[in-house]
């Protein structure tokens, strides 16, 4: 574990990120400094109220420099992307990378649940894939970033101390050592350093 | 490059289809695979090769997994809006059939199904209506076929047929009984229900409306296209398909022979 990335983080080929209470405005900050020119995709659960529809994609497309949509069922993940999961269903990864939704039970009271998204990328991303556990009031995402590790990806917590309700990245670090243990700006720098993964 | 569970699961898989002819194999993998691993939690199995084992041999303990396979989440009148534009555009349309047959495809336990018959008989329509009821696990057609659910969901199911348009008491459906509610039996003396699969069977008759609600999400895309084959195959001229609020067209190979009617709310009429 450290701080900070020494080098920046070589050979990712995708991004998984989750929050749940505070995250709003902790994902505007870590994905304001992307660049137009950004060519990762990062697929995100942001736990909110049981609604048919919601704003959210709406919201970070009038704020961020890159594409935002709500995931679409069989969609293909697409480079430069934030994929947003919608109200009352699981997101998950597919080995073709591809987006499905599911509606198995809740996960710690939350559908869509963190631990399912990372799961299931994980499995399809393996050490390319980086994941990134943010401010929140509830345990999803702790096992599923746990699941990231073993699977040799890289993993990233929001310093407890900074974050909104820190329940989430304490769980998170109870159940595993994560890579980094970082602030928001630093995850902000963070993301916009990556270089896409040579495909 | 496989993992050893990963190689597991897909043995698994085979292996159900060999033997008991479901077919899960072009499954959405993310959910079969949480689906088997919570599985394996219940039936105290410490690896998927052991579940395997058992269900080869144990008929019984097959249609336990089965129950695990398959996702029985359904509720009347979900997404409320979905059943008002049915009663708005599509009924108008329907009522210039001198008779009318409807296949709900993937019917679980039922929700679906008592909703619709709600609607077309209030809409005047379920005389002269039948409607095929069609799902691949035999616990869930039993209990469609029982109409008996139970009265805390049936709470939340009222205030969904309000907002759809629902021009009664709810209540006026069902005999309450305990935890219960006994759904009115004359709702289904038009439904037919049947034991099909989408991804093994064909198409058994010529429908002008077909409802596939939150099953194609479970399907990969191979799946989903033999899937809206199907569906192409058995609606009338300028049928009527409606899918769950998450589903689309979109990313089929068949895009193109159905035009949205409502698109926000997944109807689609057979170009």
């Amino acid at each position: 574990m450290s701080d900070a990335p020494d080098t920046p983080i070589q050979g990712i080929e995708a991004i998984v990120v989750g929050a749940s209470a505070g995250g709003v405005e902790a994902l505007l900050t870590i994905f304001g400094q992307l660049p137009n020119t950004f060519a990762l995709p990062i697929i995100a659960v942001l736990h909110l109220p049981d609604e048919r529809r919601s704003q959210l994609a709406e919201v970070f497309a009038r704020r961020l420099n890159i594409p935002v949509k709500e995931a679409r069922d069989k969609e293909a993940v697409e480079a430069g992307t934030l994929y947003f999961a919608g109200p009352g269903y699981h997101l998950s990864v597919e080995h073709d990378r591809s987006l499905s939704l599911s509606q198995e039970d809740r996960v710690h009271h939350s559908r869509p649940a963190i631990d399912y998204l990372f799961a299931s990328a994980a499995d399809v991303y393996g050490r390319r894939l980086l994941a990134i556990l943010l401010t929140g009031a509830n345990q999803d995402g702790a096992s599923g970033l746990a699941h990231v590790k073993q699977s040799g990806g890289t993993t990233v917590v929001q310093d407890p101390q900074e974050a909104r309700i820190a329940v989430m990245p304490l769980a998170a670090l109870a159940l595993h050592t994560p890579d980094h243990i970082l602030s928001l700006g630093r995850i902000g720098s963070l993301l916009a350093s990556l270089e896409p993964f040579p495909c | 490059m496989d993992k050893s569970s990963d190689i597991e699961l897909r043995l698994l898989i085979e292996a159900i289809y060999l033997k008991y002819s479901y077919d899960f194999r072009d499954y959405s993998g993310a959910s079969v695979k949480r689906r088997v691993a919570h599985a394996l939690r219940q039936f105290d199995c410490a690896t998927i090769s052991a579940l395997q084992e058992r269900v080869l041999h144990d008929p019984a303990a097959f249609m336990q997994l089965l129950q695990f396979l398959t996702i029985p989440v359904s509720e009347m009148f979900r997404d409320p809006s979905h059943f008002l534009a049915i009663r708005q555009e599509v009924v108008p349309l329907l009522k210039t059939y001198p008779s009318i047959k409807i296949w709900i495809a993937g019917c679980s336990t039922g929700e679906e199904v008592y909703s619709m018959a709600i609607l077309l008989r209030e809409e005047g329509l379920l005389e002269r209506t039948i409607i095929y009821a069609t799902d691949i696990n035999p616990a869930s057609l039993e209990k469609a076929k029982q109409g008996i659910f139970s009265l805390e969901n049936v709470r939340a199911y009222t205030a969904n047929y309000q907002q759809a348009g629902g021009q009664r008491s709810f209540a006026d459906y069902y005999t309450a009984a305990y935890d219960y509610a006994i759904f009115d039996k004359t709702l289904r003396e038009n439904v037919t229900f049947a034991d099909h699969s989408l991804a093994t069977d064909s198409v058994f008759s010529e429908t002008q409306l077909i409802s596939c609600r939150n099953v194609l999400i479970y399907f990969n895309k191979k799946l989903q296209d033999r899937a809206f084959g199907l569906f192409h195959e058995s609606l009338c001229h300028r049928g009527f398909l409606v899918l769950g609020s998450k589903e689309t067209l979109d990313f089929s190979a068949y895009s193109k022979q159905f035009e949205p009617l409502v698109k926000q709310e997944r109807i689609y009429r057979k170009s």
